[in-house]
């Protein structure tokens, strides 16, 4: 099946804009993403190393305000996401097992090199409290300083860093 | 009357089923876009698509506006909006590192589960790797401790820092918009690969 086109950028940003509206409506929470991994994170190491959990600080001070930590908002919302990426890619005749990359690459540097920027989105979201979603999109809509200092850190460091990753991608 | 949560409205259970529909919208309209594309997110830093930097802005500019009219209709109570704090090392020191991930693995979080629905499998990759990334902090945040709690400055807003109105710098931030859709449009042509279509309408 042929693949149909992607929609107009700017239509797909006002819808994005009203997905966001909605969720502070809603909630009075943007949108988000690490925060549903984060969620899955302590409910893996809970269930292998429960004894683990209750000796560390870190864990317990985040059952402390998230007590149940697969029924935060975050998690639902990230399965929704999983749910609306494949509606659209099914629609659009884009459901494929691929590996996608430069040709220049192979699959094996492709998947090693996502491995690794993984390890640093994810512990950077940590840090840096939420990622591009929570922290970027969502702190800049709603005028926070920290939502412009995030989207500044996460693109600029992305735009200095492209010369020397420029193999992977073109 | 919004949000709905905060003025109990909705109950906890509804809440949840609501952000899960939120989150099939989220995931609908990421993927439509192609943000389950890694190459045309990474294309977003070589100039050749640059739909990243459209998709984003515009809906910032929405959502940023939108808050505003609620606002003034009365039908949102911005001061239960959530304000994201500001802690400044950290929110610069995580974006960095963010954004070493991000031309790195050519996703980030929200997108690379888009991207796994779909098949990709760099995305799973990179779904692997990320909660490797969060484990590391969880386990060794003592370490970091410090760093992370350092030069907290509540939760201002920009407009507050730089002395504005949320009005006035809402304006502003659309201006600056144009002008990056304009530098947006202007790099795809300039940048255009042989070996790469935008394929979009």
């Amino acid at each position: 099946m042929k693949q149909k086109k992607y929609m107009n950028p700017y239509v797909g940003g006002v819808l994005l804009g009203l997905v966001l509206i909605i969720a502070f409506w809603v909630s009075g929470r943007g949108l988000g993403a690490s925060g549903a991994a984060k969620s899955a994170i302590v409910t893996g190491v809970k269930t292998v190393a429960p004894k683990h959990v209750e000796n560390t600080a870190f864990y317990q001070g985040y059952l402390e305000t998230h007590p149940q930590p697969m029924k935060e908002w975050l998690v639902f919302q990230m399965l929704g996401v999983i749910v609306g990426g494949f509606i659209s890619g099914a629609i659009a005749g884009r459901l494929k097992f691929k590996v996608e990359k430069s040709p220049k690459i192979t699959s094996k540097t492709r998947l090693i090199f996502a491995v690794l920027g993984g390890i640093l989105f994810g512990f950077g979201s940590q840090l840096g409290r939420g990622c591009t979603s929570g922290s970027a999109l969502t702190g800049m809509a709603v005028l926070s300083l920290s939502g412009f200092l995030s989207m500044a850190a996460i693109f600029g460091t992305a735009f200095a860093l492209a010369y020397f990753a420029r193999k992977l991608w073109i | 009357m919004g949000p709905l949560i905060v003025n109990g409205i909705i109950s906890d259970n509804t809440n949840l089923f609501l952000a899960f529909l939120i989150g099939i919208g989220f995931g609908f309209v990421l993927e439509s876009n192609g943000f389950s594309s890694s190459r045309r997110l990474a294309g977003m830093f070589y100039g050749y698509d640059t739909t990243v930097l459209k998709v984003f802005f515009t809906a910032a500019i929405v959502g940023a506006t939108g808050l505003l009219f609620m606002s003034l209709f009365g039908w949102i109570d911005l001061s239960y909006i959530y304000i994201n704090p500001t802690y400044l090392w950290s929110t610069i020191g995580g974006g960095v590192i963010m954004g070493a991930g991000f031309i790195l693995g050519g996703y980030c979080p929200g997108t690379s589960f888009c991207a796994a629905s779909i098949g990709k499998l760099d995305a799973l990759a990179f779904i692997g790797g990320m909660f490797i990334g969060i484990l590391i902090f969880a386990e060794g945040f003592p370490l970091w401790e410090e760093f992370y709690n350092a030069k907290f400055m509540g939760a201002p807003l920009l407009s507050e820092v730089l002395g504005t109105s949320r009005g006035l710098l809402t304006f502003l931030i659309i201006l600056v918009a144009l002008g990056m859709f304009y530098l947006g449009e202007w790099s795809e042509r300039k940048f255009a690969r042989s070996d790469y279509q935008l394929n979009q309408k």
